[in-house]
């Protein structure tokens, strides 16, 4: 009996590691950035590039950085739910059009709405790769002192959203009611 | 006036060939503006690249990806290499931003041990376990002396015929 069990058990083992690692999604890279300053930018406004838009700006708010584009898929499918978010208003959500034509953006916003405050035009994806960016959409959420707390890789889902971000973003607001 | 048609044959085939030539370097001068600026550069940018990960097809490297991301990293890498950072700070940039996960080979640090010993240790543990076997194998093997009789039986059978007893 005994000559049998511990092949069992190897067997047993092998199964659980081989079901964890079936159970996680290779593309999502934990994030070297949670718990670290945001990195600071200063980028046009995409609705008016005169104007510019920089992180430093947002001290003192907790606020959702979301990185979209008007070639990306998912961000398209995430599109409604930012819409009903933002109408909501729990916390506000600035975009960062990341590679992205101004027109086709802006085109992108008109049809389909805008549930910015404003968004950023990061052209070329620099500041794509100082925030780690390498699929969109993700999204970021920073506290008031410019730390991200959390970042959500590819698109939010309403189970991260209630999950996730809501108690986090209360959490944060209420900290700096001490 | 087969030998005519020939010889026109190969004229044709070396004027295009001439023609293919001269073309070559106008249709490679896109490819070749990038790497033409600095070679030394670009050498250093291929080795390291061979080293990083692309983050979008996870399964390349950062010198074999065409994928968007890998082109403005390799801008990046091309950029600070230019402004005399050296290999490692360009690689703490990149971890910096996109974590161990985009080196192919990662660092020796506590979270990474059982990555890198985890294979002897298995192999410790199968030396063990082979050691384990092949002494119990040898002990379940008694040592019994060979009587008398077995000693004169064996002899009587290993005796050349001739000389053997017939029964």
């Amino acid at each position: 009996m005994g000559r049998y069990l511990i092949p069992l058990v190897l067997f047993l083992v092998l199964v659980i590691f081989l079901a964890i690692g079936l159970g996680r999604d290779p593309h999502e890279v934990p994030s070297p950035l949670i718990n670290k300053a945001a990195p600071g930018f200063q980028l046009p406004q995409l609705k008016d590039p005169s104007k510019s838009f920089s992180a430093e700006h947002m001290r003192g708010k907790v606020w959702l950085l979301n990185v979209w584009a008007s070639w990306c898929v998912s961000c398209r499918e995430e599109h409604p739910l930012l819409l009903a978010y933002s109408s909501a208003g729990a916390v506000p959500i600035y975009g960062l059009n990341y590679k992205d034509k101004r027109e086709d953006a802006l085109a992108w916003l008109g049809d389909l709405g805008d549930p910015y405050v404003l968004s950023a035009s990061d052209t070329d994806g620099r500041v794509g790769i100082d925030y780690g960016v390498y699929g969109a959409p993700e999204t970021y959420l920073i506290d008031r002192n410019g730390v991200i707390r959390f970042k959500q890789i590819g698109a939010v889902t309403p189970d991260i959203w209630e999950k996730r971000i809501l108690p986090l973003v209360k959490e944060l607001n209420g900290q700096g009611n001490k | 006036m087969a030998r005519g048609i020939n010889k026109l044959r190969r004229a044709y085939l070396l004027l295009s060939l001439l023609l293919l030539f001269f073309s070559a370097p106008a249709l490679n001068a896109k490819e070749a503006q990038s790497t033409a600026d600095d070679p030394v550069i670009e050498a250093r940018l291929r080795k390291l690249s061979q080293e990083l990960r692309c983050l979008v097809c996870q399964n390349e490297t950062l010198a074999d990806s065409r994928a968007d991301l890998a082109d403005d990293l390799r801008r990046e890498i091309r950029e600070q290499m230019k402004a005399g950072k050296s290999d490692q700070e360009i690689i703490a940039f990149l971890t910096q931003r996109y974590g161990d996960f985009v080196l192919y080979r990662p660092p020796v640090k506590p979270t990474t041990y059982l990555l890198w010993f985890g294979p002897f240790l298995l192999l410790i543990g199968g030396l063990f376990v082979l050691y384990r076997y092949v002494k119990q194998r040898r002990d379940s093997i008694s040592d019994s002396p060979l009587s008398a009789a077995d000693h004169r039986r064996a002899a009587q059978l290993l005796a050349p015929a001739s000389e053997k007893e017939v029964p």
